[in-house]
């Protein structure tokens, strides 16, 4: 048996000269076997251009994928490349996933400058943000001038992928009544851009309406320190299908990306992500490494004892950890 | 030694339009915890080929009601094997005579299933295709 696949799958300048059988075959690896291609991954990611991350996030069916596609195609007329990450989710009970993502993003086939990736989000909520994460940097590495990630958006632990991106896009379509949804899965809160799409159905104005009321009761803005101007979210209405309404968005989108690097916010926000990466690795990493020093039996053990003797959950615990070395500070 | 899901692209090459076939072979494969890329419709030889490029999928299948297998699936292994994707297997869902069966068997596809195929059969098939050694996983 060879050593898990390392470098030799690995050519830099192959990914980085536009190879996208190379591109491909490291994404698997990045997704698969992050801490084999640790080091490569790291060092793509230095290699990083500068480039633009957008999150575009919403209910299933909202058109997202349309709309990814339309906005795709206007980035292709000025000449931008353009990779598409699709996260859909796995089955809990099968692992199983279907993405149908590309089944929208059809018009783009053919199209050098352009790259897709299905992603399934494989149960594993925290890592998810981290794995996608990867995913983007390193497609950033390999030259793309804009990734774009499409989650889907119906509860708490989507908005943590979303709030990956500087820039979140999130979306809506009319007609789900006069309660927006976007409210109720916190989606609101992490839009710096809200999109009503399927503004060629009836409801959108009213949709769009309803948005702005909720806004103008104060919008948590990205702006953390006091002196710097507020980013309110704009409010765009599209047709993604009719493909109306699509410059306006990538206006939006562009202003708010220089409003972030105009106020250092950018930085701000990679700074904050990198730590954010960092405490949840720590986590992780301490918790495998607790666990492995521990027999199953001696799990069993504290358990049982937990159970049939009564002892409280945190002196079960306490007992189990007393004869773990810890390093004091002074 | 962990294993991850299969990838399988699911594609609709050709001009008839019906997937209801393909969608019932997707959820099918998912629910046995493959991750299914559906493509849909009307994909071209080049589309699909590059569809399994850059999902890296370890196997692709097809379905093909229209009639007109012996022209699209060599198309579509050529362009796969251009593209470096020749040790990517191809599997084929249809209704095929038999001689077009052999023929395509000799040509580079790995299975073909029958409108009598079970889910039980074309899981297993998939699974022993996609069977990969041991440096593949970690
Ligand atoms: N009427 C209308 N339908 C749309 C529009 N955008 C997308 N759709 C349709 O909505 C459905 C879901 O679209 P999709 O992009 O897959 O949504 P996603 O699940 O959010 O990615 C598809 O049938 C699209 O054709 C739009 O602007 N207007
Ligand atoms: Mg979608």
């Amino acid at each position: 048996m060879r050593a898990a696949s390392r470098s030799d799958n690995v050519n830099f300048e192959d990914i980085r000269a536009g190879d996208r059988r190379a591109l491909s075959r490291f994404l698997t690896l990045v997704e698969n076997s992050r801490d084999v291609v640790a080091e490569e991954l790291a060092e793509l990611s230095r290699r990083a251009d500068d480039h633009q991350i957008i999150g575009v996030t919403g209910p299933p069916g909202s058109g997202k994928s349309t709309l990814i596609a339309a906005l795709t195609k206007l980035y292709r007329e000025v000449g931008r490349t353009v990779a598409i990450v699709a996260v859909d989710p796995s089955s809990p009970f099968t692992g199983g996933a279907l993405l149908g993502d590309r089944i929208r993003l059809k018009a783009l086939a053919g199209d050098k400058g352009v790259f897709i990736r299905s992603m399934a989000s494989r149960g594993s909520l925290g890592g998810l943000a981290w794995r996608t994460q990867d995913v983007v940097r390193v497609l950033a590495a390999a030259g793309f001038n804009i990734v774009i990630v499409e989650t889907v958006g119906a509860g708490q632990t989507e908005v943590d992928i979303a709030g990956l991106s500087p820039t979140t896009v999130v979306v809506q379509a009319p007609g789900a009544g006069d309660d927006v949804q976007a409210n109720k899965a916190g989606l609101l809160e992490i839009a710096d851009i809200l999109v009503v799409n399927k503004s060629d159905l009836p409801g959108a104005e009213r949709a769009k309406n309803a948005l702005k009321a909720m806004l103008d009761l104060g919008h948590p803005t990205k702006a953390k320190a006091q002196d710097q101007p507020i980013w309110v979210p704009p409010i765009v209405l599209t047709s993604a299908i009719e493909e109306r309404g699509i410059n306006d968005l990538a206006e939006c989108i562009a202003s708010q990306f220089s409003y972030m690097q105009k106020h250092g916010l950018l930085v701000a926000f990679q700074e904050a992500q990198l730590r954010a990466e960092f405490m949840h690795r720590l986590r992780e990493t301490l918790q495998r490494r607790l666990f492995d020093t521990f027999t199953a039996e001696e799990f069993a053990g504290i358990i049982r004892r937990m159970v049939q003797e009564r002892i409280e959950p945190q002196r079960a615990v306490d007992q189990l950890l007393q004869n773990v070395e810890f390093r004091r500070r002074k | 030694m962990k294993q991850f899901p299969i990838r399988i692209l699911i594609a609709k090459p050709g001009l008839d339009g019906h997937d209801r076939g393909a969608k019932v072979i997707a959820r099918g494969l998912r629910d046995a915890g493959m991750e299914v890329i559906y493509t849909g419709l009307r994909q071209s030889p080049q589309m699909i080929a590059e569809a399994a490029l850059q999902e890296d999928v370890n196997i692709v299948g097809l379905s093909i009601l229209s009639g007109s297998h012996m022209t699209l699936v060599p198309a579509i292994r050529a362009e796969m094997d251009a593209m470096d994707l020749a040790s990517v297997p191809l599997v084929l869902g249809g209704i095929l005579p038999d001689e077009d069966q052999r023929a395509l068997l000799d040509g580079g596809v790995s299975a073909v299933f029958g409108p009598g195929a079970g889910l039980g059969e074309i899981v297993s098939t998939i699974e022993q295709l996609c069977a990969r050694p041991a440096d593949q996983t970690t």
